[in-house]
């Protein structure tokens, strides 16, 4: 039986998945890069995807658009940075604390509009596949890389393009400074708190976008709790990928690609408990981020508010 | 004479009126004027809190006055932020530098420019960074990253920062504090290359001998009140300087009786270990010290020194070696261990290691005597003994405050010194090791300080004193080591009265890493 994992087709199906799967996590991760290099950690990024994901899948069914459903979850998680701005950057809030109150908010009040507006679970249309001309032809590959919804493209575009801001560009230099040495950056005219407000809302939105790529372009349904700790993970992904685009990368394939693995493994009923196999992207979580978070430094004021001294 | 070629031919650039700035409970400038001529170097002296850098964080716009106006080059300005003070042409270095470590020098300059747009080309930018370097002597690689960097070179990237910025005042505060002799001296080169330039420059200090070196005029104040203002640094000498900023004379050659060293107290036995990054901090360190004597370590800061007292004080383990004290190991035992075989410690750092900011007085002082009566009765805090005590060290030690109840967080730095040596020197320790006692203390403090510590000697303790102030060690021990990277280069006995500068000179090379022996080789050679 383990020998069907091994036959061309499955693997093939592995592969394609575990690059769909990351979609989600590269939204929420990538956003939450931004975030962190700015130095604030937002632990609210489940609860964003939730409300981000309920949004998408309510307006694209009441009007059948899928693209205004991708703008209601950039509105509504780009409105939940805003307040979380508020919360860390004019009030000061201690960021873990106020993350967790972010995330259990998201949690209720997309489950209450669930019960309120829908009721039962229902099904969308999601984004179809786009095969791309001439490279989805390419045996293996095609079927793999270039057949895919137009968020999983956008998820993948995503990645070099936050590289390019954050390293290349001044808005970049500026992000870093506000994350490493805040009062560095103030002294030189940098608004520490426009910074930061700018990195929070990305962040949400584009959390906003992630959930969205859950309930309209993956699995087409919304269901309570729908991310179950995906959030969560995509926060950790940062630390895994060292606060950079291309880490995060890596690590948003690797737990897709298990993921993706043990799906595959419960599809062709391999005998190996399915609990155990649906622990597995969790696991490893764990074990990767204990060896290697002590190597890497995170941005210095990363979770410290700023007060300038007067 | 010089009043008038000043006045034709320098005009003014900044001028101060009236300028007042008040903190909770503190008026730290009052109505302070100031004035800065084109091309000069400017010394701004004072003690420590006499509001000198307060003055010049409004200048620099960090701080909002509460009253008075600044002009540049005649008209009145108005600064709500650093920016809008650079984009008048000042910038300011500040004590502690505003760098990002993880990033290289290019970004660090860059930071907050709307040059370039949006889209950085770094190595366009490197050049031209390089070359500005090149041009006021601050030589530094702009592709490094700041964190890789010295001190020095890190204070260099600072005035790298304004220059790009196209200042024409640079504020420099206390910018010496962290140089080593030689460094000091690229500094003033660089200062100079600035006013060669036409730049004008105000250099932040309270040590009069670098002003009187390098100022054209100096400007004094004292508790938020000038007491002089643009005199010629020439036409005046240091006791009256020193009378402008303290108020009174001040007796600069320290009354120090001859002392016959006894036996060694501290045995310092090879030793190794580690900073808090888990790198070697120390590498094969020995030193002792006698009864009746006071034994510096001096250094460039980081070069293990802190770590040497926290090994010596049982707060580090060390990895190879050991300490003795009076005969008895006391490395890699706990810190009570060293307290009872006699060690009295004042660390570097008095705000959080060598005191509990939250806490009255009387709860610092007791803390090492807690254990025994009479602070302890019956198994129970005896808290009236406690104030009794107290306050009786608070009239020994001159601690002026109102009651001892009061937080210690509230008090001055030289007061807050007063209380950790009123605790420390009142359980007649054998041993004492003190960094940089005197670090951040006004002129008067820092003369209590070095009365106390030159007391203990004559009492026939054994002093460590570990201090970045070159002065402060020749004037005060009898012998000193230098340390550089967690060895000894060498040991050098202090004669007597006056700096050699021959002294001062081999001191110098052995804090940049040169070994004592080879520096005597060479010198012989040199002489033969």
């Amino acid at each position: 039986m383990i020998s069907e994992l091994f036959t061309v087709t499955v693997l093939i199906g592995i592969l394609a998945s575990g690059i769909r799967l990351a979609t989600p996590y590269l939204y929420a991760s990538i956003g939450e890069t931004f975030g962190q290099r700015s130095g604030v950690l937002n632990l609210g990024v489940e609860g964003q995807m939730l409300l981000g994901a309920f949004a998408a899948f309510y307006v694209a069914l009441t009007t059948g658009s899928l693209w205004l459903g991708i703008l209601a979850a950039m509105i509504v998680g780009a409105l939940m940075g805003l307040i979380m701005a508020f919360v860390t950057v004019n009030l000061h809030a201690q960021q873990g604390i106020s993350g967790i109150g972010f995330y259990l908010f998201g949690l209720g009040l997309s489950d209450l509009l669930f019960q309120k507006l829908m009721g039962t679970v229902e099904t969308v249309k999601g984004f179809p596949p786009i095969k791309i001309p001439w490279f989805s032809s390419i045996p293996g590959v095609g079927e793999i890389f270039f057949s895919q919804n137009i968020l999983v493209y956008g998820a993948y575009l995503l990645v070099p393009l936050a590289w390019f801001v954050l390293n290349k560009t001044t808005l970049g230099l500026k992000i870093r400074s506000v994350g490493e040495n805040p009062d560095a950056a103030d002294s030189l005219g940098v608004s520490v708190a426009r910074i930061r407000y700018f990195t929070i809302i990305l962040g949400g939105t584009l959390s906003g976008i992630a959930g969205a790529s859950l309930s309209i372009a993956l699995l087409n349904v919304f269901q309570q709790n729908m991310t179950s700790g995906l959030g969560f993970i995509a926060v950790a992904l940062v630390y895994f990928g060292a606060w950079r685009p291309w880490g995060v990368l890596g690590g948003a394939l690797l737990f897709s690609m298990v993921n993706s693995l043990q799906l595959w493994i419960q599809v062709l009923g391999i005998p190996i408990p399915s609990e155990i196999a649906v622990m597995m992207p969790y696991v490893l979580t764990i074990l990767v981020l204990v060896i290697t978070v002590s190597r890497v430094r995170a941005p210095s004021a990363l979770t410290k508010p700023f007060e300038r001294e007067d | 004479m010089t009043e008038q070629i000043s006045s034709t031919e320098q005009k003014l650039i900044v001028e101060m009126r009236g300028i007042v700035k008040r903190f909770p409970g503190v008026l730290a400038n009052d109505h302070v004027d100031f004035k800065l001529l084109h091309g000069e170097i400017h010394g701004l002296l004072g003690e420590n809190g006499a509001g000198k850098s307060t003055l010049m964080n409004v200048l620099a716009g960090l701080y909002r006055q509460e009253a008075g106006t600044i002009l540049v080059n005649g008209a009145p300005k108005i600064f709500s932020s650093p920016r809008d003070a650079i984009n008048a042409g000042i910038g300011m270095v500040h004590q502690h530098f505003m760098l990002v470590p993880s990033q290289t020098v290019t970004e660090n300059v860059l930071l907050g420019l709307d040059e370039p747009r949006f889209i950085m080309n770094l190595p366009e930018y490197d050049s031209k960074i390089a070359a500005l370097g090149e041009e006021f002597g601050l030589k530094v690689d702009p592709r490094a990253k700041v964190w890789q960097l010295s001190v020095g070179e890190q204070q260099r990237v600072e005035i790298l920062k304004m220059l790009y910025r196209g200042v024409d005042v640079l504020i420099m505060d206390e910018p010496t504090a962290v140089l080593a002799p030689q460094e000091i001296e690229g500094l003033f080169d660089t200062l100079r290359a600035m006013i060669a330039q036409g730049k004008s420059v105000i250099f932040i200090s309270h040590k009069l001998q670098e002003v009187s070196a390098i100022a054209d005029r100096v400007s004094v104040l004292r508790k938020g009140v000038a007491t002089a203002s643009g005199v010629a640094s020439k036409g005046v000498s240091r006791q009256e300087l020193a009378r402008l900023m303290v108020g009174r004379d001040i007796i600069f050659a320290l009354d120090k009786k001859h002392c016959q060293p006894g036996d060694v107290v501290l045995d310092v036995r090879d030793i190794y270990a580690e900073n808090d990054k888990g790198l070697p901090a120390l590498r094969g360190l020995s030193l002792n010290v006698r009864a009746g004597e006071i034994v510096g370590v001096a250094g460039v800061a980081g070069n293990g020194q802190s770590e040497l007292s926290q090994v010596i004080s049982g707060m580090r383990q060390c990895k190879q070696g050991q300490v003795l004290l009076g005969g008895d190991t006391v490395s890699n035992h706990s810190t009570l261990f060293g307290i009872q075989h006699g060690m009295a410690y004042v660390p570097e750092d008095r705000n959080h290691v060598g005191s509990a900011p939250n806490l009255s007085i009387t709860d610092n002082i007791i803390m090492k005597k807690y254990r025994k009566s009479p602070i302890l009765k019956n198994g129970l805090l005896d808290m009236k003994a406690a104030t009794k005590l107290a306050n009786e060290l608070k009239q020994a030690y001159d601690i002026i405050v109102p009651n001892v109840s009061t937080r210690v967080r509230l008090l001055s730095g030289g007061n807050l010194q007063r209380v950790i040596l009123a605790r420390e020197i009142s359980g007649l320790p054998s041993f004492m090791v003190a960094v940089q006692p005197t670090r951040g203390l006004d002129v008067g403090a820092i003369e209590g300080v070095h009365r106390l510590l030159l007391t203990q000697r004559e009492a026939g303790a054994a002093v460590l004193l570990v201090s970045e102030e070159l002065e402060e060690l020749l004037s005060l021990c009898d012998r000193v080591y230098v340390i550089y990277e967690g060895k000894i280069m060498g040991e050098i006995m202090i004669k007597g009265e006056g700096q050699d500068e021959a002294l001062v000179d081999t001191i110098g090379q052995m804090m940049t890493g040169t070994p004592l022996d080879q520096i005597q080789k060479e010198g012989v050679v040199a002489n033969g």
